[in-house]
């Protein structure tokens, strides 16, 4: 196996393996915000502006750590550095 | 497929290059002047106020009330710069329902300029309120310790706001391109529905996030005071 097969073989388990995996924990994480904040909206209508507002910001925050899984996965598909060196040198020779 | 906005170069010149994403920012704020340009034109304060003018005072109002809601007492001072991030970012979202259109912040390098703008905000508006000593003095709370942890988290969550818009609004992007080669027609509809909402999600919690921020810079820490309204979220 030439270093360009085993480059790529990396890059595509290690990006299905990124976006899966790094889904699963802020999943379960925003899962548990949203519950909570529903249940406290459930108990005290009249707080929702300051619940919702909070469970926003929370999710957003939340949520960037999947982002930043889907960033680094789609680096490693479309604009994987290493792939890039690997053909320009491919190229040179 | 391209990952960003960025690759397309209209023209260049040197070092200068003109890609699509400088054309589209620019379009979006000739669209932003020449609007509000042409609502504020002739404001009326009288009983019957043009439709357009309605919902520019929508727009402040809400700003403001979200504002003094995350902890700033007076919103004016704030209202220009956290209603011009709020109203680009939306306005670049909103515009997805334009055919061949392709948001600016869904490159890395806009994200990046609204984010550093924030990080230079922040300190600016901290040290207008409370003097330089006085912000300065912000960076020791709780105690000395925190000294390095905090100036980490101003770093971090810089780089966390601008990849936060980015991923967000890229992912939008390429979920419908994606799509597009696979279920032709209906399906890519619904997820740009959805992009419109991940978007407007978006600008409001860059917004807000600003606020807190600059609410988390510019309050001088009381000890058993009245209550802080807004915490200090670090990512």
């Amino acid at each position: 196996m030439d270093s360009t097969t085993a480059i790529a073989i990396a890059s595509i388990v290690t990006a299905g393996l990124t976006i899966g995996i790094g889904c699963l924990a802020p999943a379960l994480g925003e899962g548990k915000a949203v519950s909570t904040a529903l249940t406290s909206l459930a108990q005290q209508p009249d707080a929702s502006a300051t619940i919702t507002r909070t469970l926003f910001v929370g999710l957003a925050m939340i949520e960037s750590l999947a982002i930043y899984s889907f960033v680094v996965s789609m680096i490693l598909i479309f604009a994987n550095p290493f792939w890039k060196f690997v053909i320009a040198h491919a190229g040179v020779k | 497929m391209n990952l960003t906005s960025d690759q397309w170069i209209f023209w260049q010149h040197g070092f200068f290059k003109l890609n699509e994403t400088i054309v589209t920012t620019w379009g979006i704020m000739l669209l932003m002047v020449v609007g509000a340009m042409l609502v504020t034109r002739n404001l009326s304060t009288g009983g019957k106020i043009s439709r357009w003018q309605s919902a520019l005072e929508i727009i402040v109002t809400t700003m403001q009330g979200q504002i003094k809601e995350v902890g700033l007492p007076e919103p004016r001072k704030y209202l220009s710069f956290l209603g011009t991030l709020f109203v680009f970012v939306a306005i670049c979202a909103l515009c997805t329902v334009i055919p061949g259109y392709k948001p600016p912040t869904g490159s890395l390098s806009t994200t990046t300029a609204l984010a550093l703008s924030v990080f230079i905000a922040v300190p600016l508006f901290g040290i207008k309120e409370q003097g330089f000593g006085g912000y300065l003095k912000t960076y020791t709370q709780p105690t000395l310790i925190m000294l390095p942890f905090n100036i980490i988290s101003e770093l971090s969550r810089t780089l966390a706001l601008a990849v936060r818009l980015f991923g967000n609004m890229m992912s939008g992007v390429m979920i419908v391109g994606i799509l597009l080669t696979i279920t032709p027609f209906l399906f890519p509809i619904v997820m740009t529905v959805l992009g419109l909402l991940t978007g407007m999600v978006q600008a409001y919690i860059f917004t807000i996030l600003a606020g807190v921020y600059i609410a988390a810079a510019t309050q001088i820490p009381k000890r058993n005071a009245t209550k802080q309204p807004a915490s200090k979220p670090n990512s």
